[in-house]
């Protein structure tokens, strides 16, 4: 600390010789005479390197081999602590560049005859400078945890021998390569499951989530109506369906629609002395599963292009009266555009729930009927498929192989979407 | 003359399509509410008007020493609470760093984690069920909610760093300038003015244990520490027809409070929402 007082007595600091230094984490800090930072820097190294070291080089070890020996290594646990070990690292090497970088900035600061602040001052700098990032390190950590370690986790089962026949404790994994892809686009009975389920998972994320659009348009703009009146009561009751949890309202629409005791068929449509199959007909399993989507989707529809209905001006309609509009003009070119482009990436994001819409598959019927010849059901979308092949027949490496297919669709398209979103074009300045 | 009874039709007409509505709305919820007022356990006897409506099933579910519905209210209200808070602070924190101040990783650190969320987490619960083995978190709330929160994170910082972006910078500068520290800053004069989309978020955080059966079904292993939608969705799924008039018993105690607090709520919501994605 004296000598930091008095900059200019020793001999003006090398910015290289700093960060070659730092190499040893500390040694630079303690070059460019910050005391306390290098020795705090050193230890912290050293502390780390003992602790965690070795179990981080065994960690990346155990992921390579996943195990030699079946009675005493699980590869699953291998597994785990090899994809934490190498986030660890990534870690670790980030701050291990840091320290260099520190190292070299603080030398080219002591070139320009800066001083160097005091202890405590360097604290309050840090408080100042660092805030966001101790915010943001934290809940970055526990992210990467619970998101990243996960993705990466099922990334690396999808290379692996992992289902039902081999499964650890009893067995040991291997790495395989891309077989579990090849077979999933050559295997008939793959690719056949494969086409159906991508074909109604199609299907069913644009009819349910357009016609969800589509009415709740058509009762927003009729609700609108000046002459209609009531209109709390009106868009109280229709809220209701969003309001009551949906995991609970799925399965008492999976008790109404039942084919043999269900509501629908005993009370409505025996009186047109209809019995519908809603269960065990591939068709009509998915006309029944659409019609509770639209029930239970439009009413946040609704609400959005209610409350931009009641922004428009109404200037604008005063406008097109006097131009002679008429009223399916004025809807197309005023009321049309702007209910879209204000809602239009909520809109999007409705399209990607239904994508990945697990809850209201599985509760109704868990993707059945099944169909002959095929793993899936026919009301199975990709993401209840996945379900079934991981919790229900344990085929954990062709899981986790489609999951990496689906969610490189899923996250291309929302890519695509979240550029084109303004707060994404806004954030360079 | 022709153009009011044309209007009347029309207005006529409109008020039609919304009776249809409200038939198509509330004839499930009625069936449901009149299920749970049936005596007797089966669907098969069950009317839409009951001849004597009896509260036995609500009765059973809080009396019944079988029944361990009034443990699940209160674990989930526990995970409910604390995934509400916890969100509600990490959130509003995260949201304001990201919106206010400038740091490597800023631009792109939140739009990272919600494209990866894009992948499907289902496979994922796998690889959450070990690293919650390992650090021996496994069965307990604090693993659970410790899911709940951090999973939610990207979706919720983004939807209050959006609403935030629209508050002008001059009011936390002009603090700053009279010497208050970026916690105060936050605390003082941002919290408050954020306060509409916050409760969103704080509401569905609260919301989300009561919907959600996946998540507790992998990590909760004892039956003691259920809570309610995977005790619900257990005890239906054995006997699905059996138990079904106790079922929906049990759902209408949860659905009502969340559905009246929801439309009491509805318009600070709607316009919360509208306005965090929108602008966001």
């Amino acid at each position: 600390m004296q000598k930091a007082l008095q900059p200019k007595a020793g001999p003006l600091p090398s910015p290289s010789a700093a960060a070659a230094l730092s190499i040893i984490p500390g040694l630079g800090q303690l070059y460019n005479r910050r005391f306390i930072k290098g020795v705090l820097f050193l230890m912290l190294a050293l502390s780390l390197a003992a602790s965690i070291g070795a179990w981080t080089v065994h960690g990346i070890e155990g992921l390579i081999t996943l195990g030699d020996d079946p009675n005493q290594d699980d590869s699953r646990t291998l597994l785990t602590e090899g994809i934490l070990s190498v986030l660890l690292a990534i870690v670790l090497l980030f701050s291990y560049a840091f320290n260099i970088k520190d190292a070299y900035r603080d030398a080219v600061r002591r070139q320009d005859g800066e001083r160097i602040p005091s202890v405590r001052q360097a604290f309050h700098d840090s408080y100042d400078k660092g805030f966001p990032y101790f915010v943001v390190v934290p809940s970055f950590i526990l992210l990467a945890m619970v998101v990243i370690f996960p993705l990466l986790f099922m990334v690396a089962l999808a290379f692996t021998n992992y289902s039902l026949y081999n499964s650890p404790p009893a067995k040991l994994l291997d790495w395989v390569g891309w077989i579990n892809f090849k077979e999933l686009f050559t295997n008939p009975i793959w690719t056949q499951s494969l086409v159906s389920v991508v074909t109604w998972t199609v299907v069913w994320t644009l009819v349910a989530t357009s016609l969800q659009i589509g009415l709740a348009m058509l009762l927003a703009v009729l609700v609108n109506d000046n002459r209609v009146r009531f209109k709390k009561l009106i868009r109280t009751i229709f809220i209701l369906p969003w309001a009551v949890p949906s995991f609970m309202t799925a399965l008492v629409f999976a008790a109404m629609f039942n084919d043999t005791f269900g509501a629908i068929n005993m009370q409505i449509m025996s009186k047109f002395g209809l019995m519908v199959p809603w269960l065990t007909d591939p068709a009509w399993a998915r006309v029944a599963i659409i019609l509770i989507q639209i029930w239970l989707g439009f009413p946040y529809v609704f609400t959005l292009f209610t409350g931009v209905l009641q922004s428009i001006s109404k200037d604008w309609y005063e406008a097109a009266e006097v131009d002679g509009g008429s009223r399916w003009q004025k809807f197309r070119f005023i009321t049309l555009p702007h209910i879209l482009f204000a809602t239009a990436p909520l809109l999007i994001m409705q399209y990607s729930f239904n994508f990945n819409n697990f809850n209201i598959i599985f509760l109704f019927n868990k993707g059945g009927p099944a169909v002959p010849g095929q793993s899936a059901g026919a009301t199975d979308i990709l993401i209840s498929w996945v379900y079934n092949l991981t919790f229900t027949d344990n085929n954990y490496k062709m899981a986790a192989a489609i999951s990496i297919i689906m969610g490189l669709i899923v996250a291309a398209f929302a890519f695509y979407q979240f550029r084109k979103t303004r707060s994404f074009r806004e954030e360079g300045y | 003359m022709g153009r009011t009874l044309r209007s009347k039709l029309e207005v006529s007409g409109i008020y039609l399509v919304v009776l249809i509505m409200f038939a198509v709305i509330l004839y499930p919820l009625l069936w449901a509410v009149s299920i749970s007022l049936n005596p007797g356990t089966s669907l098969y006897s069950a009317k839409l008007i009951p001849d004597n409506l009896s509260l036995e099933h609500y009765r059973w579910l809080f009396t019944d020493p079988q029944s361990d519905y009034g443990l699940w209210y209160k674990n989930t209200i526990i995970v409910a609470v604390c995934n509400a808070v916890a969100s509600v602070t990490m959130v509003s924190l995260l949201a304001y760093v990201f919106s206010r101040f400038r740091f490597t990783g800023r631009k792109y650190g939140i739009y990272t984690f919600l494209l990866l969320q894009m992948f499907p987490v289902l496979m994922g619960m796998v690889a959450i069920y070990l690293l919650l083995n390992l650090v021996n978190l496994l069965d307990t709330f604090t693993g659970l909610i410790l899911i709940y929160a951090v999973g939610g994170l990207p979706m919720n910082v983004f939807l209050v760093k959006g609403y935030l972006d629209t508050i002008p910078r001059d009011l936390d500068e002009s603090a700053t300038m009279d010497g208050a520290g970026h916690l105060t800053v936050f605390f003082r004069i941002l919290m408050p003015l954020t306060a509409p989309i916050l409760a969103v978020v704080g509401l569905f955080t609260f919301m989300a244990p009561f919907m959600d059966f996946l998540t507790p079904r992998i990590i909760l292993r004892s039956p003691e520490k259920y809570t309610l939608a995977l005790g619900l969705y257990n005890f239906i799924n054995d006997k699905f027809s059996n138990n079904f008039t106790i079922f929906a018993a049990g759902t209408i105690l949860i659905a009502v409070p969340i559905a009246t607090v929801f439309l009491l709520l509805q318009r600070f919501l709607i316009s919360g929402l509208a306005d965090g994605a929108t602008k966001g």
